[in-house]
């Protein structure tokens, strides 16, 4: 069993997940840097899938490279780039090499990234992916074909609480609960209402859904804007902005604001952990996670 | 003859209402009469977390993400309740050989029914 769906479904204590660096060069000199600065925090890391749609080394890879060198990898699979078939096929070689933890998403459009003449696929959506993971662990592919034994994953997957419509948000987490999932990251949210009132309304219905809010470490008020105008999805209120962009010590103003929205959302209702992005780059990962009580793990 | 004339018909029915892109395999009753595959990444179970902050779409600023507007007219047109409790139904994959042929004869025939082999869905996921 993964160390993840260990800690999610037989304990109560926080998880903290991240995201792998992506992969451009650097070998796996580079891998092995990055693990030994996540593994003292992090339970598990996701590996990414051509995060906002700019290629890099693959997610199946990139997820061997890192369980190689002990950090537990969350394989994340995203439909852009990968026809049904593909997808199956990234489910499988998980498997193969005994990555337990996989996260289906739709994926930024290709227009996002740096190739935008790209093909977009989107074959399958999300929760059609979360289905068809869910029924390879019955043992066979979607056409029915066996699969001997049956591989065996702990399914996650994300949603932004924050984007409209939000009524909906809800029901949509819920019907990739239905379709599989275990665990869902959540989208960064500067919208601690909303926030809340999504892991209320999730929570009331599928108490067991277990809920991995994101909380992103930046630095200045530019670095918010920056997420507020060019991150698809993303929404920080001006008033946030305006509150780091205000104080003398910027670094320091927008690091309270992270501290302030993790203890928000860690007291949420199915909230089990946080998913931490760091775009901080400095020592500050260390006291944040030592400020939520969090101390290294060898 | 019939086979080949009814592509044409419906497609002159609903392009012009629904922008019809004729899959094949019509939904409109359960998404709110909007069609899922004028949504840029053809998502037929909900929305992408990519929907902007006036509610339009990540990938054209322009438009309304059509989600939205599913979600909006599911919530508010007078529509029988069956259909409205489709809405939170989970879809199959779009079968891509229907795509070109009429949903009306597939309907009838059931075609649009046909799902692969393996598919199946959980939990009064329907
Ligand atoms: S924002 Fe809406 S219409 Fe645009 S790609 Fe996402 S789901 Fe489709």
């Amino acid at each position: 069993m993964s160390l993840l769906r260990d800690k999610l479904e037989n304990s109560n204590d926080t998880v903290f997940t991240a995201e792998f660096p992506s992969i451009d060069g650097g070998g796996m000199a580079s891998v092995v840097r990055d693990v030994a600065r996540l593994a003292p925090f992090f339970d598990a890391v996701n590996a990414t899938d051509n995060p906002a749609a700019h290629a890099h080394t693959s997610n199946t890879t990139t997820a061997i490279a890192m369980k190689m060198h002990g950090l537990e990898p969350i394989m994340q699979v995203v439909c852009r780039d990968k026809n049904r078939l593909a997808i199956q096929s990234d489910i499988m070689g998980a498997a193969l090499h005994g990555i337990e933890n996989v996260s289906l998403l739709t994926g930024d459009d290709v227009t996002a990234g740096d190739e935008p003449e790209a093909r977009r696929v989107f074959d399958i959506d999300s929760i059609q992916a979360i289905n068809i993971t869910r029924i390879m662990m019955t043992g066979k592919y979607l056409s029915g074909r066996k699969i001997n034994p049956a591989p065996d994953f702990y399914i996650g997957a994300v949603e932004n609480a924050a984007a409209p419509p939000f009524d909906y948000r809800i029901e949509r987490a819920l019907k990739k609960h239905r379709a599989g999932a275990s665990f869902l990251q959540l989208q960064i949210c500067y919208h601690p209402d909303r926030l809340e009132a999504f892991c209320k309304g999730v929570a009331k219905i599928a108490p067991d859904l277990k809920l991995i809010p994101t909380i992103v470490l930046v630095k200045s008020a530019k670095a918010l804007g920056f997420m507020n105008e060019k991150v698809a999805g993303i929404n920080v209120p001006q008033q946030t902005i305006a509150r780091v962009a205000a104080a003398a010590d910027q670094a320091k103003e927008a690091y309270d604001l992270t501290l302030e929205l993790a203890r928000h959302a860690l007291t949420l209702p199915g909230v089990r952990g946080l998913h931490v992005t760091d775009f901080r780059h400095d020592d500050s990962l260390h006291s944040f996670m030592s400020d939520l009580g969090q101390r290294p793990r060898n | 003859m019939l086979k080949k004339l009814l592509p044409f018909v419906e497609h002159a029915i609903k392009k012009p209402v629904w922008d019809c892109r004729m899959c094949g395999q019509c939904v409109l009753h359960s998404t709110g009469m909007t069609c899922p595959m004028t949504c840029p990444k053809t998502l037929r179970n909900g929305p992408c977390g990519g929907v902007r902050e006036n509610g339009h779409c990540e990938v054209k600023p322009e438009m309304q993400c059509v989600w939205l507007k599913a979600y909006e007219r599911k919530v508010s047109l007078p529509m029988p309740t069956v259909w409205k409790d489709h809405f939170n139904e989970l879809r199959p994959p779009v079968d891509m050989r229907l795509a070109g042929t009429s949903s009306w004869v597939n309907l009838v025939t059931k075609r649009d029914q046909q799902t692969p082999a393996g598919w199946s869905v959980i939990n009064g996921a329907h």
